[in-house]
């Protein structure tokens, strides 16, 4: 099963990024090879529609399952549609969120925010 | 001459400056383009009105023609497209209805559809050719809406006072585009002179020619006036904290049409305004 998450830092010590839609880069973890891969979020300086451009690099990384603190409205219908299960991460390392994740620790992700368009975020 | 009228935030007095200056001038236009909640109309309550439905234009994808080269997604820098289980997925109110999706797919699998945003009601009231915008609620954008209205008075003769939207973002840029001067309403406070900051820098911005009313006017210091001398802005007219004026505008009623007194006041402030602009067309031919 491939893993996603935004991450500030390539690194499994870095916390996860506030945003998804402009989170530096996403973290690909696979718990079968046990390998993980960093992706560039091209959709990072985004005039806007962030969360879509953001999304569809999921979508094309054939992950099964996002971790986020929070996701918006357009991604969530992104990330819907292709299936991929969006789960709330917890507020501590991307190691700390593989690991409650493989144990079945996270849930579902239930709040999908309607966007922070021109207003930034909280 | 077009007159815009915009402040830094809602309930300032761009309505009530901008009716009441259109309805002391003779053969007049006034357009409300404060196409989220228009309320120009509550006092002119325009006759014969004539409705026209505003549409945009949204990309649509023929599934059978789309072989997924995934051109439409790279291209798109609003990124109003996505390309999921073979399928592309178009997000409206994303789509900035440029077109360029449409004229880049290889295999002629994008046209576009229209879809209704809103409308635009134009009517009269006395001297004042009365025109509203109004954005469909749920719709992100009233940029559409706001072009149109102002394509609507290109080449109007005479006066045309344009209510601009709150705040200085895209829509208060597209209906202050046109307009030969830029009137600030501010008020007193300091939360209103943060506001009139903002739309200070916008005019600046756009090189337009402006001045400052100051409403709700109080027998007491007045920030956003002292903002005014501190930056050498010219002031073109007072309006007092005023019951009578208060209670006329809440019950709907044009004060310049009620009462001299107020007739008075927006007539010295016009005169003002057409100076400055005669000014600045010697200036700055």
């Amino acid at each position: 099963m491939k893993i996603s998450m935004p991450v500030d830092l390539k690194s499994m010590d870095t916390n996860l990024c506030r945003s998804f839609g402009r989170a530096p880069y996403f973290l690909i973890y696979d718990t079968e090879s046990n390998e993980s891969v960093y992706l560039d979020n091209s959709a990072v300086a985004s005039q806007g529609g962030a969360g879509i451009k953001a999304a569809q690099t999921i979508v094309d990384s054939d992950v099964n399952v996002l971790l986020t603190p929070r996701c918006g409205e357009n991604a969530a219908r992104v990330l819907q549609a292709a299936d991929i299960k969006i789960y709330k991460s917890l507020n501590s390392s991307a190691k700390d969120n593989i690991d409650a994740f493989v144990d079945n620790k996270l849930s579902l992700l239930d709040e999908i925010h309607a966007g922070f368009h021109h207003h930034g975020g909280k | 001459m077009k007159i815009a009228v915009l402040s830094g935030k809602g309930g300032t007095g761009k309505t009530l400056v901008s009716v009441n200056l259109a309805a002391i001038t003779k053969n007049s236009t006034y357009i409300d383009c404060d196409v989220e909640e228009p309320n120009g109309h509550l006092f002119f309550k325009p006759q014969n009105i004539q409705l026209e439905d505003i549409s945009i234009k949204i990309p649509t994808v023929d599934e059978k023609l789309c072989t997924g080269c995934r051109k439409c997604v790279e291209f798109c820098k609003f990124n109003a497209l996505a390309y999921i289980k073979d399928k592309v997925v178009v997000f409206d109110e994303v789509c900035h209805s440029c077109g360029g999706c449409v004229l880049f797919c290889p295999q002629k699998a994008m046209s576009e559809r229209e879809k209704k945003i809103g409308s635009i009601e134009k009517g009269n009231s006395e001297n004042v050719t009365v025109v509203t915008g109004i954005l469909k609620p749920g719709e992100a954008s009233g940029v559409p809406i706001i072009k149109q209205l102002i394509k609507e008075v290109e080449n109007k003769e005479g006066f045309t006072f344009i209510d601009s939207p709150p705040g200085s973002a895209c829509v208060v840029m597209e209906s202050i585009k046109d307009a030969d001067y830029c009137i600030l309403v501010a008020e007193p406070t300091l939360f209103g002179v943060h506001n009139l900051q903002m739309v200070h820098e916008l005019v600046k911005l756009f090189k337009k020619p402006y001045g400052v009313v100051l409403n709700k006017c109080l027998n007491e210091e007045n920030l956003a006036e002292k903002f005014c001398i501190e930056n050498d802005i010219s002031i073109i007219g007072r309006i007092p904290f005023d019951h009578q004026l208060g209670m006329l505008n809440s019950n709907g009623m044009i004060s310049v049409r009620e009462n001299d007194k107020y007739r008075d006041m927006f007539s010295d402030i016009l005169q003002k305004v057409t100076k400055e602009v005669q000014r600045e067309a010697t200036i700055n031919p």
